[in-house]
């Protein structure tokens, strides 16, 4: 770029010859007056960006050692110790293993646990520009650049992933990402990249007796009514509508999912591990009981009396097991409920 | 969370029923049990300054009869707050965090309260707040934005250059990729402003980004990404397609009629209409044209979707379609059964809203709501929908489908693909349960 700027700065004097030798900068010359050339030495002052293919990585080296000083001092107040605290930020160090550093991907990830920033890094770019722009949180761009190489080389260090005399530098760091657990573990997304991509979930717009599910399936606790504070206080005052005082108890809670006293019977004596009450799973579907019943007058004594005593062959050959625990006045309402075919 | 002194509970208008609004259960107790007069007693001072219970008494509203001090008084004179303030009885419209979402208020996330807010508008004191790492109130006239990396001619711009130049003014949603994050998995928040107030909608007044590239001569070959970065400690960096920074992005340092609040970048930040907030950098500084994605810190650590095979999805910018009755919405009660406006916000990052259907039953019956104008492209559109509340339970959702025919997916939908893990990029149908009483609440129904 500096021949540029030569050029730029040697044309100020005869600017109808420049216009054409300077022709890089035409467009520049649409809004003129407008815009200057940045200087080499502005552009190193702030381009300090780091890319995956570590382009824009300035030469230097830290230690583990140099790094747990580094870390000990700056950033532990707030990472912990072993970069494990979750007390003002998620944890950096924790969740991977041996394993995940061999394959590249952390199993952990199709777990239910916490995420640790070790657990998501794939390039190790991000970790050391991130650092380098923005650690310490309340001093950021206060490392040297050796620092931040040793920080790095520590965190990783904390993680396993670094053996305790490894010495990062700009030509080793390739040779350390290779060793990051989840190096394997992204993929850039094109449909939520493309303004024209397609995503991968949608909906179909269906406008009459559309299928629903029948339960509430999330609602907020009772006890959590108040856990944002009093709503009463946080809603206009005036309109078609006030806030709820959740400073006094809810008159109004959601109840909980219905539930049908029959089917929790059947669930407590085991009914529901063979049974449906539609489809036929290791036994016939209840639905399909109480069509075969339909009509007979003595429909219920005899279902009680096979309920209670098991059998095989009606049904296909997978036998049921005899329910001799079963108490008359339960008996009476499962059969009752089975032959009315779950209402 | 400090709570704000808020306006107190009051019942005003047609407030003429249901009682437990505002009493205790002790107190309704004792209204059961027939003690009129504790009633009496109760009302009084629940309505003390107000005509609820005189406007069906006598022979009328005593707001109306007894003219008030301001219809016979003297009025306060122009230029009594230089720079005018919202009314003393809107103090209860405030952004605010959510307990326990952050440990620091300096990287954390103010939601706008949606639920008091009307049009495509929000107002610039109200807007929704991310900061990663506290925000600035930076001197004008010392910022700089660069424009490096593939150019011909790697230029700064001052504040006066910028504005200087032709400028655009374009009305554009905002909103937070982990908008209404916290509900993968169940509810667990009781309002519209903290499930869904990582949303915003100005006009924003700028130069198109594409004037400032061309300014600099970018390499139209090689230039496929554009880094963005800002002038904060922690110089925000998100990686941009150049094809989206030529079409409608823009640095934009004027927000609804006025310099952009401090909160929100000033004097300058980017303007990236359908992608997610993150990307709308703050306090822009420069602008580096590359032949690569970045991977930033924030596309590689945060802003990643887990899905449930364990691999992360990066880049994941465009805010998909998504909608939500901001009234009635949840911690509301209607006052009285009869007619409500059902009314809410629908956007889309791939283009323009199409169409809006509302259900009263929970997701089995469907009507097409009223789109109000303007309908502009990644901005906010406003839905209304006439509805008369029996006094019964309902279950209030609404569905988007914009000009892509996309339509707003439910819940279940998103879950069976994406799992419950995956933070960003939930913009299912939200269900807001109406209680008999009208108590009004956030549930998850599909």
């Amino acid at each position: 770029m500096s021949r540029c700027i030569e050029l730029a700065s040697a044309c100020l004097g005869a600017t109808a010859l420049c216009l054409t030798l300077a022709a890089p900068a035409a467009a520049q010359q649409s809004f003129p007056g407008i815009g200057r050339a940045a200087t080499p030495a502005e552009i190193a002052a702030w381009d300090i960006d780091v890319r995956p293919d570590f382009k824009g990585l300035p030469k230097g080296s830290g230690t583990v050692a140099r790094g747990q000083k580094v870390w000990d001092e700056k950033c532990a107040s707030c990472h912990g110790t072993f970069g494990e605290s979750n007390e003002v930020f998620p944890p950096i160090v924790g969740g991977t293993t041996a394993e995940d550093i061999q394959r590249g991907r952390v199993k952990a990830l199709t777990e239910p646990v916490g995420r640790t920033t070790l657990m998501k890094l794939s390039s190790l770019s991000a970790l050391w520009d991130y650092i380098n722009r923005a650690m310490p949180w309340d001093r950021p761009k206060s490392l040297s650049t050796d620092e931040v190489y040793a920080v790095v080389a520590y965190i990783l260090h904390l993680g396993d992933i670094l053996p305790g005399d490894f010495v990062l530098s700009d030509a080793t760091i390739r040779q350390a990402e290779q060793r990051l657990p989840n190096r394997n573990g992204k993929v850039k997304y094109e449909p939520l990249w493309n303004l024209k991509g397609k995503g991968d979930v949608t909906n179909v717009a269906c406008m009459k007796d559309c299928p629903v599910g029948a339960i509430l399936a999330s609602y907020l606790p009772d006890y959590a009514r108040d856990a944002h504070g009093n709503l009463a206080l946080q809603t206009r005052a005036v309109g078609p509508t006030r806030g709820v005082d959740t400073s006094a108890p809810s008159l109004n809670a959601p109840p909980p999912p219905p539930t049908d006293p029959a089917l929790a019977l059947a669930n407590r004596h085991s009914c529901m591990a063979c049974h449906r009450m539609e489809g036929k799973h290791v036994g016939p579907a209840f639905k399909d009981v109480a069509a075969r019943y339909a009509g007979k007058p003595d429909a219920a004594a005899v279902l009680a009396a096979k309920v209670k005593s098991g059998g095989a062959g009606n049904w296909g050959q997978i036998p049921m097991p005899p329910n001799t625990g079963l108490s008359d006045q339960d008996l009476a309402v499962l059969v009752k409920w089975i032959l009315s075919g779950g209402s | 969370m400090a709570e704000n002194p808020g306006m107190p509970v009051r019942p005003s208008g047609r407030l003429l029923r249901a009682p437990e609004h505002f009493l205790s259960p002790a107190q309704i107790a004792e209204v059961t049990a027939g003690r009129r007069g504790f009633l009496r007693g109760a009302f009084a001072a629940a309505l003390a300054g107000t005509g609820g219970v005189a406007a069906a008494q006598g022979t009328g509203d005593a707001n109306i009869l007894e003219l008030p001090a301001h219809t016979k008084g003297l009025g306060q004179p122009v230029a009594t707050h230089g720079y005018g303030q919202p009314s003393q009885y809107e103090r209860n419209l405030q952004r605010r965090e959510s307990p326990g979402l952050t440990r620091v208020s300096a990287a954390s996330v103010s939601f706008a309260p949606l639920q008091g807010m009307f049009g495509i508008i929000t107002p610039n004191g109200l807007h929704f707040e991310r900061h990663h790492q506290g925000w600035w109130d930076i001197d004008p006239s010392k910022h700089r934005l660069m424009i490096n990396g593939l150019v011909k001619n790697p230029l700064v711009f001052t504040m006066d250059d910028l504005m200087r130049l032709p400028s655009v003014s374009r009305m554009h949603f905002i909103e937070c990729g982990a908008n209404t994050g916290m509900e993968w998995g169940n509810v667990a928040v009781p309002t519209v402003q903290y499930t869904h107030g990582m949303l915003s909608c100005c006009e924003f007044t700028g130069v198109a980004l594409s004037t400032l590239l061309d300014m600099a001569g970018y390499d139209k070959k090689a230039g496929k990404y554009i880094l963005v970065e800002g002038a904060d400690g922690s110089s925000m960096t998100r990686t941009v397609a150049m094809e989206r920074a030529l079409d409608d992005c823009m640095v934009a340092y004027a927000m609804n009629g006025e310099m952009l609040r401090p909160e929100n970048g000033y004097p300058l930040r980017m303007v990236a209409p359908g992608i997610q907030g993150v990307s709308w950098v703050k306090w822009l500084r420069r602008i580096e044209v590359g032949d690569m994605p970045y991977g930033t810190k924030d596309e590689t650590l945060h802003y990643v979707d887990l899905m449930p095979d364990g691999l992360h999805r990066q880049y994941t910018s465009i805010q998909e379609c998504k909608s939500v009755i901001t009234s009635p919405s949840g911690g509301q009660t209607l006052l009285d059964k009869g007619f409500h406006n059902i009314t809410g916000l629908a956007w889309s990052g791939r283009g323009k809203i199409r169409r809006v259907d509302v259900s009263t039953d929970g997701g089995r019956n469907w009507r097409t709501a009223k789109l109000e104008s303007p309908i502009l492209s990644k901005c906010l559109t406003r839905f209304n929908f006439g509805w008369v509340w029996d006094g019964g339970p309902a279950i209030l959702q609404s569905r988007a489908i914009d000009d892509t025919g996309y339509v707003q997916p439910k819940i279940n939908q998103l879950r069976a693909v994406r799992g419950t893990r995956s933070i960003y990029h939930n913009n299912a149908i939200q269900s807001w349960r109406v209680a008999e009483g009208g108590e009004v609440s956030n549930v998850q129904v599909y």
